[in-house]
């Protein structure tokens, strides 16, 4: 069995920067390419897909894991890579995820050869600011690129389509062409509600979640079809199927993964892979290879019991980490873990915004933690979940042995943390002597 | 829902599509709960640009905060109202509005490009963003009302000033408040209510949730109906002491390192 390993990469990063600024462009410039992924849900799985198809390929990859997304996380992740030269490994390609705010810092550090868009929602208001703002940044950070990048849109997402009007180089679009997913349930929250140029309303013919679906607009502003699409979608538990639809060919992926926004991920990925010339058939391996990336449906085995970290950040993540749980007849045993540090957001406003009534008949036992405990079992009371089966608790190890002791033998545990919490909860699990599913399997 | 016999009250929620950023919905819940939970019956309805309502069938009004561009949007169609919205405070109608709520209850809202928002007139007060250089007033917030604490989040980068006269909702004990210079928070006219503070505000203040469902039943069913036996706030009570703490350990921290 591997211990778990922990999740902090940006010291060794913050020393290069303090003692070399420039460290992350003079290495960049040994890369043959650079793939940058940002926005507010998914990059880190997005980012960790690119690398397996890339690896699959049998090229070198530089990649910053666990989300260590600021420039200073990237530059560590560079310096890692370098060898005793202070080089990286010759024609290596760097996969790096980029927060939201650092894209601009990054993409001048590292110019990329693709920009992946994902999506763009409300995220830690507290620290990001209104999703206006950070469009603002986007559309900024774009007129910096190199002119040969090419962008990689999710055009599911208006706010991510409209980035187009901003970029006169290559521009590949992907989303989801299936005609029978589930429209989101009604009153679900949605950030975009019209489009900024033309002040018109979105509309949907399909809305699948928060604002991404099959937009048009009165002016006739509309959903472009995508480069790249994902249809015949079908879920099974860990298991999603779907044709990738390339430009020239087709091929029929099984991505270990549960829920809409794993085929949204893959998408992202299949997308900045075709940007970098691989082909159908190594994308197909390099994501049929996925594993979880750190907490986000990450499975583990503790005392005899299974358990699963599915991370949840805001309205809209959370509301999909819930959604991959609502299969017909299973009841959950749910750990929910809310902290209010500064990389969770210190506002916890946000819990109201999700639906948490959609899972509360779900729920077979539940168990709340984190700094803000009391403040989540209030959110779940009035959701009408059951009671929490023990007293509200803020230390995690306290809380995590409740929450297992709630869980039969051989029963399985999901915890929902937002970041800090699910750091927390990760390093505790390991010091009980978890280990990976897959470890135990092998 | 509402059954025979049962006082029942009407919540009306202005722009839930448009004024739904900060996790304001949960006011509303908290309302209906806490009603529910004494077999009052309520009926919350959204009432968005457009629509035919009045505030003749209301018990208590609520707006949220949203965006400045949603603000924007919200503008004319609350003017519209401004009278009718005016009348119903006069008559000891309830009000709960939440920052960008708030702040177009007041006269106007000058936002950070100098562009005035005109508000409805109900507090008097004036709101204006200093500039996009200066930083929004962020973080948790404590203040005083009644002799209580009330603690909530505020996210906001206009300032509010109150003129002479008018009554603000609360002391600040930690946080901005209204403009982080007068220790002042929110504002108060009869019965209703302006604060900047997000959480939501009400389910871990159940005190000020039920003052605003007791105003109601009072001026709806008269002042026996309004007398709220108490309820298990357990919960609600523990998450206002995090909410609390996470409040007072920023700001000694922030004092740790001014004299650090
Ligand atoms: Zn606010």
């Amino acid at each position: 069995m591997r211990a778990l390993g922990s999740g902090g990469t940006a010291l060794p990063g913050l020393v290069v920067e303090r003692l070399h600024p420039d460290a992350l462009s003079q290495l960049a410039n040994d890369l043959s390419a650079t793939a940058l992924i940002t926005g507010t849900n998914g990059k880190t799985t997005s980012a960790a897909m690119l690398a397996r198809i890339l690896r699959a390929d049998g090229r070198a990859v530089v990649h910053n894991r666990a989300g260590s997304n600021l420039l200073r996380g990237v530059t560590a992740a560079m310096v890692d890579a370098a060898s005793l030269l202070g080089r990286l490994p010759a024609d290596a390609n760097a996969v790096l995820e980029s927060d939201e705010a650092a894209l601009p810092a990054i993409a001048a550090a590292a110019p990329p050869s693709v920009a992946v868009f994902t999506n763009l929602m409300r995220d830690q208001l507290d620290r990001y600011g209104e999703i206006e703002s950070i469009a603002r940044r986007w559309a900024d950070a774009l007129s910096a690129f190199p002119p040969e990048t090419v962008i990689a849109l999710n055009v599911d997402d208006p706010l991510i389509a409209s980035l187009a009007h901003h970029w006169d180089g290559s521009c590949l679009s992907f989303g989801i062409e299936d005609p029978d997913i589930p429209s989101a349930p009604q009153g679900e929250i949605m950030d975009a509600v019209w489009d900024p140029k033309t002040d018109d309303d979105f509309r949907y013919s399909r809305r699948y979640f928060a604002q991404l679906g099959r937009w048009h607009t009165d002016s006739g502003a509309q959903r472009p079809t995508p480069d790249i699409a994902a249809d015949n979608i079908t879920f099974a538990a860990g298991l999603t199927s779907f044709t990738l639809q390339l430009p020239r060919s087709s091929v029929d992926i099984a991505l270990p993964a549960d829920g809409l926004y794993s085929v949204y991920n893959a998408l992202a990925a299949s997308t900045a892979a075709i940007a970098l010339g691989v082909a159908a058939e190594t994308i197909r391996d390099g994501l049929e290879s996925h594993e979880a990336a750190f907490g986000r449906q990450e499975e583990m085995v503790v005392e005899g019991r299974r358990v699963r970290l599915l991370l949840g950040k805001n309205p809209s993540g959370m509301n999909q980490a819930l959604r991959t749980l609502q299969r017909p007849g299973e009841r959950h045993h749910l750990l929910v873990l809310l902290n209010d540090g500064i990389a969770d957001g210190t506002d916890v406003s946000w819990i109201w915004d999700v639906d948490w009534e959609s899972q509360a008949q779900h729920c077979e036992s539940l168990t709340v933690g984190g700094h803000r405990a009391a403040d989540m079992a209030l959110r779940l009371k009035y959701a009408g979940f059951p009671e929490p089966c023990n007293p509200i608790e803020n230390d995690i190890g306290d809380v995590l042995r409740a929450a297992l002791d709630a869980v039969p033998e051989s029963g399985r545990l999901t915890i929902l943390p937002t970041y800090t919490a699910m750091l927390d909860v990760r390093q505790r699990l390991g010091q009980m002597g978890a280990a990976r599913l897959w470890d135990v399997a092998r | 829902m509402t059954s025979p016999g049962r006082p029942s009250l009407n919540i009306a929620v202005l722009y839930p599509d448009l004024l739904n950023l900060y996790g304001d919905r949960g006011n509303a819940r908290a309302v209906e709960e806490r009603c529910a939970a004494r077999g009052i019956d309520t009926t919350v309805l959204g009432v968005g640009i457009g629509d035919d309502w009045s505030s003749r069938q209301a018990d208590i009004v609520l707006v949220g905060g949203g965006q400045d561009r949603e603000q924007r949007r919200v503008q004319a169609d609350l003017q519209r109202r401004g009278e009718d919205l005016r009348e119903y405070v006069d008559n000891d109608g309830v009000v709960l509005a939440v920052c960008g709520g708030f702040q177009l209850f007041g006269h106007h809202y000058r936002g950070w490009d100098g562009e005035i928002m005109e508000g409805i007139g109900i507090f008097d007060a004036v709101a204006a963003h200093p500039g996009p250089k200066i930083a929004r007033c962020v973080g948790n917030v404590v203040a005083l009302w009644e002799g209580e604490t009330v603690v909530g989040f505020e996210n906001h980068g206009g300032r509010t000033y109150l003129n002479d006269g008018q009554q603000a909702l609360a002391d600040v004990v930690s946080g901005f408040g209204n403009n982080g210079g007068d220790g002042l928070e929110g504002a108060k006219v009869k019965n209703a209510y302006g604060t900047y503070l997000h959480g939501a505000v009400l389910p871990k203040n159940p005190r000020l949730a039920d003052r605003l469902i007791s105003l109601a039943l009072d001026r709806r069913f008269g002042a026996e109906a309004a007398e709220l036996p108490p309820l298990d706030d357990s919960v609600a009570l523990r998450a206002h002491a995090e909410a609390l703490h996470a409040a007072l350990s920023a700001r000694e921290s922030a004092l740790g390192r001014r004299f650090a």
